[in-house]
């Protein structure tokens, strides 16, 4: 049953030692801007809580939020926190199908009426209720009747967080955010396109300790979205003495110079990928070369393009922030209304864009 | 601009310099160090300084290990990747850096202590601890 504390029969099944685990738990504190002196305390209420009823589920998505939640490395103390949680339904992992898959959630809906908690990663789109369905259940019917008993939501991902890819222009399924709908219960935004393995269970972690983090404006806790990923860059010294590189192949892209003439949206996106990183703390996208697609944020997909800077023209859907999601703050009705109308003017100014456009664009810039 | 007139070396150093000149940080930290060590000498109290919870260079480490020295301890850990556990020339105040398994900073702190909490040995280890003596003792009357 999902009471009992599971985490220290499995790190001692693991050969964790509790040494390990407060060192984990120190570098949890360092990471959440937790005072650092909790450490200890934040190592028993885990070891302690009971283990929690998880419903997750999966709508129009693309199943990187799981991939990247399972995949670290094994055997992780992040892995072990996830597999702590009593995940009571996730279709995509759990090993029974139909039917079978359905009773489960209902199960769980029904024996932790009011505690448990809804994991959501992927937009449900009001267009067509069969556009995303499982098990003739259309999304939007199964996000209600399971969020009514929840004790609060997690919106992982920026699909589930802000609409992501899905609403993306022209947004073909009238695709909205869980808090587009879900306007009663506590809502976490933890957006990524995936988000950081460490921050999806460190925001689990805090969820189990001390309930639900502090939010920003737009429902992400901000120990993880308090700083723009270019105030922590490491390419930020070249920024401020106006070192950039001008090309992907230039002397300045192998000096490592700073990326935002290449389209780097660093400077107006939240995160902490400059300094958690990614694969074990091994590198993220702007160490790799790459300039910051801005995944964290609204809209990310149609702010203005990815490879134009971020002082050229962003287009007129640059949307200024969702309002806040906690507890029937959001927008409700108002989001499906600005998705559908959002949908009928990026419709009207879709443009097709080639590889040739790009390339005469960025030459003329 | 012209990219290609800098030299490798140049560059190099540059961003070497860069990455290294003090924020100033270094003195209010240190200035909170004594403050935390008069509430050990006079409360037992411990204090734990995040240094990852504010900008922090190789410049204003420089500062921290000019000032603090190297006292007489030094411990490393082997607990999923390595942890340096090292008390400063001023005694009670130690530094604790923990790294993962490919050597990667995960987190730094100032520990003021009489002995920082990762070193003792933790109850749930002893009493795994005490298990596995038995067990090892067990096998070996069973082998003789």
């Amino acid at each position: 049953m999902p009471s009992s504390p599971l985490l220290p029969k499995m790190m001692k099944a693991h050969g964790v030692s509790r040494r390990s685990f407060l060192k984990y738990c120190a570098t949890l504190t360092s990471v959440m801007a937790l005072p650092p002196a909790m450490a200890p305390k934040i190592a028993h209420a885990l070891e302690t809580a009971p283990r929690p009823s998880v419903i997750w589920l999966s709508f129009q998505e693309c199943t990187g939020c799981t991939e990247a939640i399972t995949r670290s490395s094994a055997p992780s103390l992040e892995e072990l926190i996830f597999d702590s949680i009593s995940l009571d339904y996730h279709h995509t992992l759990q090993a029974a199908s139909g039917d079978a898959a359905e009773h489960a959630r209902e199960e769980a809906m029904k024996a932790h009426h009011g505690k448990y908690l809804v994991i959501v990663d992927g937009s449900i789109p009001l267009d067509e209720p069969g556009y995303s369905a499982i098990a003739g259940i259309s999304n939007l019917d199964m996000l209600k009747e399971t969020a009514a008993g929840a004790a609060a939501i997690v919106s992982i991902g920026t699909c589930a967080a802000y609409g992501g890819l899905p609403q993306a222009n022209p947004n073909p399924t009238g695709a909205v955010a869980v808090s587009d709908i879900i306007t009663d219960k506590p809502i976490i935004n933890v957006p990524g396109c995936p988000p950081i393995p460490l921050v999806m269970t460190a925001v689990l972690a805090h969820y189990l300790t001390f309930g639900i983090p502090e939010l920003d404006e737009l429902g992400r806790p901000k120990a993880f979205f308090a700083e723009s990923i270019h105030d922590r860059c490491y390419r930020r010294p070249f920024y401020d003495k106006g070192l950039f590189a001008e090309s992907f192949d230039d002397e300045g892209a192998r000096a490592g110079w700073c990326l935002y003439k290449l389209g780097c949206k660093g400077p107006t996106t939240k995160s902490v990928c400059a300094t958690v990183k990614w694969n074990d703390s091994t590198s993220f996208p702007i160490q790799a070369g790459h300039g910051c697609l801005g995944c964290t944020e609204p809209d990310f997909w149609d702010n203005g393009g990815f490879y134009k800077p971020l002082s050229a023209p962003a287009g007129n859907y640059r949307r200024v922030g969702q309002a806040a999601v906690v507890a029937g703050v959001a927008a409700g009705a108002g989001g499906a209304y600005l998705a559908k109308k959002n949908k009928a003017k990026a419709l009207a100014e879709h443009e097709t864009v080639d590889a040739f456009t790009l390339e005469k664009e960025e030459g003329e810039s | 601009m012209n990219n290609s007139s800098r030299s490798g070396a140049d560059l190099v150093q540059l961003k070497e310099a860069v990455a290294n000149l003090p924020t100033g940080n270094a003195l209010p930290i240190l200035s909170e160090v004594l403050e935390a060590l008069g509430q050990l000498v006079e409360n037992g109290r411990t204090t734990v300084i995040d240094l990852g919870a504010i900008p922090f260079t190789g410049g204003d480490e420089n500062l921290l290990h000019e000032i603090l020295g190297t006292g007489e301890v030094n411990a490393v850990l082997n607990a999923m990747g390595e942890s340096h556990v090292q008390e400063t020339e001023i005694p009670g105040v130690w530094r604790v850096d923990h790294y993962d398994q490919t050597g990667e900073t995960q987190s730094r702190f100032i520990e003021i202590a009489v002995i920082p909490e990762i070193l003792k040995t933790q109850i749930e280890d002893a009493v795994r601890g005490r298990e596995l003596l038995a067990e090892r003792l067990n096998d070996r009357k069973g082998g003789a």
